[in-house]
């Protein structure tokens, strides 16, 4: 809890670094910079598998795909002017923050063990994992053993993705 | 409403939540740049991504790793597992639609040269 605090308001600065910058190359790696405070909270909170995929695919790959998009533009198209504010964003942002907050009152406190969300199924997985699959790592018993099919349909997902943007980024069509 | 308020201090990641969620909504809708778009699109998708993680954290839990010698597993020693499952999948399908998107936007750039959503109209036109 103690470094929790430092690293949110990291969060919030980075975030609003990279909304804010008028270079788009800086702003990609201020959003790199952000997905590593992202990755490191969820270190804090205990999702150290979330966290490995954050560090390495958003910070990572996401970055890099941005750069690559980036890299191929003239330098007048990713130096871009910051755009008036409409007056309905003073009325209507504040208005939907007012909503979510309003419903925050009925959430389970965060870090209570006997919360609906830790009561119901994830005991089962936690007590009866090594016992029935053999993987000390529940997040990999969950992921490769009781739902292993819905990995397999993630990664034709992935393939869709990866065939959509070599038919979309094919030349001389 | 004293309760209401101390109830947000309570959870200081659904704040972080709530503000990352709504300028990345805001940034996704009013910024005329189709790359700040998606720079808007990533931060709301790992805000809600950043939100179901905090619900699997439980106080004086630690990472989901059984050692094999421990015998009977205690469940509240140990954070819920299955928000990591779904976020890990979350987080590799969101980078997948973030390719596309980016293809995407490097097609326009090629066809119509220019990122600013209001030119592009005027070069359509």
């Amino acid at each position: 809890m103690t470094f929790e605090f430092p690293l949110l308001v990291l969060l919030i600065m980075t975030a609003a670094g990279a909304i804010v910058v008028k270079d788009l190359i800086s702003a990609v790696f201020i959003l790199g910079s952000y997905s590593f405070a992202l990755a490191l909270v969820w270190a804090l909170l205990g999702a150290v598998d979330v966290a490995f995929v954050e560090a390495v695919v958003g910070a990572g790959l996401a970055t890099v795909f941005f750069l690559l998009t980036l890299f191929r533009m003239a330098e007048k198209d990713t130096q871009i002017r910051r755009p008036p504010v409409p007056w309905i964003a003073f009325v209507a942002l504040p208005l939907l923050a007012i909503l979510l907050l309003y419903g925050a009152g009925d959430l389970p406190a965060f870090g209570d063990p006997l919360s609906p969300a830790s009561t119901h199924i994830s005991p089962e997985y936690l007590e009866n994992s090594v016992e029935q699959t053999r993987t000390p790592n529940t997040v990999t018993a969950v992921l490769m053993d009781y739902r292993a099919l819905d990995t397999l349909v993630e990664t034709i997902v992935i393939f869709t993705a990866g065939i959509a943007c070599a038919l979309i980024l094919r030349r001389g069509t | 409403m004293v309760e209401l308020v101390q109830a947000w201090l309570q959870r200081p990641n659904f704040i972080v939540f709530v503000i990352l969620f709504l300028w990345g909504v805001y940034i996704m809708a009013a910024h005329p740049n189709l790359v700040k778009k998606l720079i808007g699109l990533y931060i709301v998708q790992t805000s809600a991504i950043f939100f179901l993680v905090a619900f699997s954290a439980k106080d004086g839990a630690t990472v989901p790793i059984i050692l094999a010698d421990s015998g009977a597993v205690d469940a509240t020693l140990y954070a819920n597992p299955l928000p990591h499952v779904l976020t890990v999948t979350a987080i590799v399908v969101q980078v997948a639609t973030l390719g596309v998107s980016l293809a995407l936007v490097s097609g326009i750039y090629r066809k119509f040269g220019s990122l600013d959503e209001e030119e592009i109209l005027e070069r359509v036109e």
